[in-house]
């Protein structure tokens, strides 16, 4: 089961873009926009191989961090959060695996996929893509998405942030 | 500019357009890799100083940016248009240092703008990123892990089975000339079909080996469906030596079929004129003619689907060669080079890269339209005077309705000549002209028939 505070979950749910951050090879973070996406414990991102830099500095160094800031891409919501975590890359088979794992999550924030989907043949590439897999262990929360107010800070049960 | 690390939109020197383009998202995110080792993230606002090249961060209250190590800041920007997708996507992202946690000097920077470099330009850039990926994920695995198609539309896009409209129009004019003369056998003329459309499936693949080895697909960053051929072996979705297969495979069943009606024909002229087209076909860009690198594409092009493919058809019924369908063979011969043609344009670059000359490559673009539009009404001249002297019968005129569309198409080459995405639409309406021709001149020939049959 999640942990993640209600309001954060709430903005997981409508997010349609979120901020990616991963180490980069010097130590440096590099920030990546993506649409989350989030079962109830776990949240999903995906890269296609064309943009799979990403993928290669997570396996290098797993720490990654999801904030959440823009209000036009929570549907209005203007509250903000962060959230780190351990992310694993799922690329067994960038063709298909995707589909089987975050399809439906994917379809239910985004239904125009289907129609980009009917298309693939048109950009084969875009649609060989991996699972990044984030397990949350720690959250910063700005009710209002307030800044210059502290952040509430939650953390994973130990269990689960092992 | 220096550029500083390879890929698609490669990252720069901070530049004043830089600072201006951050000033412009309502907040940006700095982030930070904290000292348990996690990136941390935080929205804040910004007041940008190109002037002095740096960016004042409001410190966020709780969390202290560190000074000790580099940061990145980044504004972006997207607007969900639901149902459909995402339009305005935007990023640009800084990265530096901080001498007091919130005056932030960028040494770094990157992003994408999709109003510069559209989305599908932006993923052929990152072709070979995703080739290098693949290639460390089948290493890493221990297994080959390429990129997959389902089998009907692998098979559409390696062979471009859509252009088969280029083969079915002069094709099929040929045989209804030869019907105008008498003679028409449908068992043959299905073959002629067939055998036609192997031979132009054969050379679209052979081609597409020889624009992958010369590295003319690969500098292609802005194919549409209309141009920069198929791509397959760009992406790896068919190895070269798996297109060699198919090529051989098609002309393999070309080269039976033709074999079959020049043995049933008798004909040696029409041997020869399936041993040319297929020469032609292949010298468009295989050594050592590689036509297209010498100027001579599109007359190649025009050859091939004009005169080899509507006279070819024309002698397997009749066995010998006529006036009437060397001069009709002329029409679709020009309108499918036309069709070459305005596929050139948003080629052009990547041609030029690679040593093609194309006209496109040669000329400026009000040369280009003009010569769009003379050669185009010169087909309609053949048909009108073809007509007019008799050597057509007169249904022919008919065609002449398709006029407009060749005059729609070079309206659109004024307005999205520099624009290969808007451009698709006047390179689609360009095929519909060879297709309107052609179905008109087929009517006109179906009713000669008609009347002939009637009158008999």
């Amino acid at each position: 089961m999640g942990w993640l505070p209600d309001p954060v979950e709430r903005l997981l749910e409508v997010a349609l873009v979120g901020e990616l951050t991963v180490i980069g090879r010097n130590g440096r973070p590099i920030m990546h926009p993506l649409i989350p996406l989030y079962d109830g414990e776990k949240l999903y991102l995906h890269s296609s191989t064309l943009f799979s830099k990403k993928l290669e500095h997570i396996k290098r160094d797993p720490h990654v961090a999801l904030a959440l800031t823009d209000p036009v891409a929570m549907k209005g919501n203007p509250d903000r959060a962060t959230i780190q975590g351990t992310a694993r890359v799922i690329e067994d088979d960038p063709h298909k695996d995707w589909e089987r794992l975050i399809l439906d999550l994917w379809r239910a924030k985004e239904p125009s996929i289907d129609d980009f989907l009917k298309a693939r043949v048109a950009l084969p590439l875009f649609f060989e893509r991996a699972v990044i897999e984030i397990t949350p262990e720690r959250c910063l929360y700005w009710a209002d998405g307030e800044t210059d107010r502290a952040p509430i800070k939650t953390q994973a049960p130990k269990a689960e942030a092992a | 500019m220096t550029a500083m690390r390879s890929g698609a939109v490669p990252a720069h020197d901070p530049t004043a357009t830089d600072f201006e383009r951050l000033a412009m998202y309502p907040h940006v995110i700095a982030s930070w890799v904290d000292d348990d080792g996690y990136p941390t993230s935080v929205a804040t606002s910004l007041k940008a100083d190109a002037v002095a090249g740096t960016v004042k961060l409001a410190p966020p209250a709780g969390m202290k940016i560190p000074t000790d190590r580099e940061i990145g800041v980044m504004g972006s920007h997207i607007r969900p248009q639901p149902g459909i997708g995402y339009d305005q996507r935007r990023y640009l992202q800084l990265w530096g240092r901080t001498t007091d946690g919130t005056t932030f000097t960028p040494v770094r920077a990157w992003g994408w703008d999709e109003n510069e470099t559209p989305f599908f330009e932006y993923s052929e850039r990152s072709v070979p990123q995703s080739r290098r990926y693949l290639a460390a994920l089948s290493k890493e695995k221990g297994r080959t892990i390429r990129p997959k198609l389902s089998p009907f539309w692998l098979v559409l896009r390696t062979t471009r089975l859509p252009f088969l409209t280029a083969t079915a129009v002069p094709v099929l004019l040929g045989i209804a000339v030869a019907a105008t003369d008498g003679a028409f056998t449908w068992w043959t003329a299905l073959l002629t079909l067939i055998g036609g459309s192997f031979a132009h499936l054969g050379i679209n693949v052979t081609n597409d080996i020889f624009d992958t080895l010369s590295g003319a697909d690969d500098a292609n960053t802005t194919p549409t469906q209309f141009s920069g051929g198929s791509r397959v072996a760009v992406y790896d979705l068919v190895s070269i030596r798996g297109l060699v297969w198919v090529a051989l495979a098609l002309f393999g069943a070309a080269a039976a079929i033709g074999l079959l009606l020049v043995a049933i024909t008798g004909s040696m002229t029409l041997l020869w004129i399936g041993v040319a087209g297929i020469l032609v076909g292949v010298a468009y860009t295989a050594p050592p003619l590689k036509l297209v690198y010498r100027g001579l594409g599109e007359i190649a092009v025009a050859i091939g689907f004009g005169p080899i493919m509507l006279l070819g058809a024309y002698v397997v019924q009749t066995g010998r060669l006529a006036v009437e369908p060397m001069v009709l063979s002329l029409v679709p011969g020009i309108l499918i080079a036309l069709i070459l043609f305005v596929n050139e344009i948003p080629d052009r670059r990547s041609d030029a890269e690679a040593g093609k000359r194309t006209l496109p490559t040669r000329f400026s673009p009000d040369v280009i339209r003009t010569g769009y539009l003379v050669a185009a009404m010169v087909a309609f001249a053949v048909i009108g005077v073809g007509a007019g002297i008799g050597l057509l019968p007169w249904p022919t005129l008919l065609a002449l309705a398709a006029v407009p569309i060749a005059f729609r198409v070079h309206s659109g080459l004024k307005v999205h000549y520099d624009s290969p995405y808007t451009l698709m639409a006047v390179m689609g309406t360009n095929v519909n002209l060879n297709l309107a021709v052609g179905g008109l001149l087929l009517v006109a020939y179906i009713l000669t028939i008609a009347v002939m049959l009637i009158g008999a």
